[in-house]
């Protein structure tokens, strides 16, 4: 049985990790070919820094990203610990459905309706254009916020609800109570629905495609136009170094992540030990 | 308490989106906004021109006012019609190919340019003037051209073979042959052989074309589009049909035990992609401009030679400059008699079909396609 379940991880590694192998092996060919590796050359980084059209798209990425992130996630907490006070059973399973939508309902269509009201409503303040950096920065916000309710909702359930009202008790004020008690327990669900925001606004193409306006172009939908014409290696330069960028957030965040549970197991039999001296 | 505070926060989120809907930033200079297919202008790579960058440049100098340029880029004909029809957005200088020139304008969708504001218009070539899609000059400038050829791997394929569509069929090279992935494309390819009309109505000749296509399925190695780039290069298959701006991409990527040739069949598919103004447009004038400053010699030369495809510019294709640059076998393959390319484009070029015609081709090619 051993051997087949080795060739099986194997063939599961190869199949995961070898398209990202041949874009980095290519990222360094000397010439445009993607079949033909003649020679080892840096000559496609180098024109990835001076393409001021891509890296500008970059950065818009990062921009919207960034931004529809960070609201998302603050409005994404403030409607789940809303949602959590619901005292009416039906009031809140409608609610759960309704921000469900935006994740179940397929991009296409949340992309196409959106571009739709934005038309309609630039339409009838008499607006030119109605698509710009704001429209695509709501867009990416609707179909971030699910995602960051359904993680932060459940951490608020699991959370012991004697803990807010015991600060009250001891003179806190709601609002203090919240951010002193209640943001810390429900702090890691906070940053896994922001990291989800943030990795979802940052590759999508759909709905950006149909709300995109003007000058605001990501980077997903520059690489999706080149493919009139071939996909230079500049772009397979850019995606090893958002590879490897990325490769080294999640080390550093595991290296963190070992280090917290460390202290945190350090501090618990620190005080085992105390209470037994005691 | 607690509603009012809910009042100011909706309050609050709904002019902020109202703003951005209706964008209430004021505007200091002038603004541009260009819609381009991808990879298809000079960008500053590799030693060239930035073409946009030396246009804002130039603006700055001659009219002392600065000039923002949004830039943004299409992937395909369709998108950009999708795009702009919608109304969603407002563009000052668009760059479709030919039947999407002449469906835009009969749906009213182009301005007629002022042409008192694009004096370099006269260095077109008379024969790209008075084509079908634009028959008195009144919407479009050319940009670029371009006309399909067959390329082979001289390695592979014996010299006598070579001269027309008929090697696409040479029995003597099945497994080696590569076909369009694309109906009307691949259509074409048996039209022409055959002597048909690329713009038949007639359900018959169109059945010949897919028949001609079906003898040819067994001896064909993959129907692909942009694949065909790599598979030519590595020797991979051997003959395949392509844009001959595109010959030369693969020339500079071929593997060394490959030696990619080039000819034009007698009748083939011309196309002509050019600058027009859609009638969402802003400031016409400085589309105008802008238009203008395209057909100048330094930015037009900069992207013929970074397109390679070629420019109905005579200021481009006398340049001496880029004749040196492209060499005087690439001149030849790329501007293969320039005088009758009217009537050719004329003759040859596809156009927009109706809906009953493109419903069945569709059907065709899916017959073909499952077989």
């Amino acid at each position: 049985m051993k051997p087949i379940s080795k060739v099986y991880t194997a063939l599961i590694m190869i199949f995961l990790f070898a398209p990202i192998a041949i874009l980095l092996m290519f990222s360094f060919n000397g010439t445009k070919s993607l079949s033909v590796f003649s020679g080892f050359s840096l000559h496609w980084y180098q024109e990835l820094f001076r393409d001021e059209e891509t890296l500008g798209a970059v950065k818009n990425t990062l921009i919207l990203a960034v931004s529809a992130s960070l609201i998302s996630t603050v409005m994404g907490t403030a409607a789940a610990v809303g949602m959590d006070k619901l005292k009416r059973r039906y009031l809140r399973a409608a609610m759960d459905v309704v921000t469900n939508i935006p994740m179940i309902n397929p991009d296409i269509i949340t992309g196409i309706s959106l571009m739709l009201m934005f038309v309609f409503v630039g339409r009838f303040f008499g607006a030119a254009t109605s698509l710009n950096f704001g429209t695509m920065l709501i867009a990416h916000i609707t179909f971030c916020l699910p995602y960051v309710i359904l993680q932060v909702l459940p951490k608020i359930q699991q959370m012991d609800r004697s803990l807010p009202e015991a600060a009250m008790d001891l003179g806190c004020t709601p609002l203090r109570a919240f951010f002193k008690v209640e943001v810390p327990e429900i702090f890691p669900g906070i940053i896994t629905g922001l990291i989800m925001a943030f990795t979802l606004s940052l590759d999508d193409f759909v709905i950006s495609y149909f709300t995109t306006g003007n000058g605001f172009q990501t980077l997903p939908i520059r690489i999706y136009n080149m493919t009139k014409k071939t996909v230079t290696p500049k772009m397979y330069a850019l995606a090893t170094i958002i590879f490897f960028v990325i490769l080294i957030l999640l080390l550093l965040s595991n290296v963190f992540d070992a280090n917290t549970a460390q202290t945190i197991k350090e501090a618990r039999e620190k005080k085992k030990a105390k209470s037994k001296e005691v | 308490m607690k509603k009012i505070l809910c009042m100011i926060l909706a309050l609050a989120m709904l002019i902020a989106c109202m703003c951005t809907l209706t964008s209430c930033s004021k505007k200091n200079s002038v603004t541009l906004n260009v819609y381009n297919w991808g990879e298809y202008i000079s960008d500053g790579s590799e030693g060239t021109l930035d073409t946009i960058a030396a246009f804002k440049t130039w603006y700055k100098q001659t009219y002392n006012q600065d000039i923002t340029v949004h830039y943004t880029t299409f992937q395909s004909n369709e998108d950009m019609y999708a795009k702009l029809s919608s109304g969603a957005v407002s563009y000052d200088v668009i760059i479709p190919s030919d039947y999407m020139i002449a469906r835009m304008k009969n749906e009213g969708m182009l301005l007629p340019l002022n042409f008192d504001n694009i004096p370099n218009y006269q260095y077109i070539n008379d024969s790209f003037r008075n084509l079908y899609y634009d028959p008195d000059n009144q919407y479009s400038v050319p940009y670029t051209y371009g006309v399909v050829g067959v390329i082979y791997d001289a390695n592979v394929v014996d010299e006598a073979d070579a001269g027309d569509w008929d090697l696409m069929w040479n029995e003597k090279y099945a497994g080696n042959i590569l076909q369009f992935n694309n109906s009307r494309d691949a259509f074409a390819t048996a039209q022409y052989k055959l002597g048909l009309d690329v713009n038949s109505t007639d359900h018959a000749s169109w059945d010949a074309a897919l028949a001609e296509l079906k003898a040819q399925a067994p001896l064909v190695k993959s129907y692909v589009m942009d694949e065909i780039y790599n598979m030519m290069e590595s020797g991979e298959a051997a003959i395949g049909a392509y844009y001959a701006g595109d010959y030369f991409t693969m020339l500079d990527n071929q593997a060394d035990s490959v030696d990619l040739q080039f000819y034009y069949p007698e009748r083939t598919n011309y196309f002509v992609d050019a600058m027009c103004i859609p009638s969402c447009c802003q400031n016409k004038d400085l589309a105008e401009i802008f238009i203008n400053y395209m057909l100048s010699e330094e930015p037009a030369i900069a992207n013929a030679e970074y397109i390679y495809y070629a420019s109905p510019n005579s200021l481009v294709y006398e340049s001496e400059e880029y004749q040196e640059e492209l060499g005087e076998e690439a001149m030849e393959i790329l501007y293969p008699g320039i005088e009758n390319f009217s009537e050719l484009y004329n003759e040859y070029a596809y156009r927009n079909l109706d809906a009953d015609t493109l419903a069945y081709i569709t059907t065709l090619w899916e017959s073909l396609k499952i077989s």
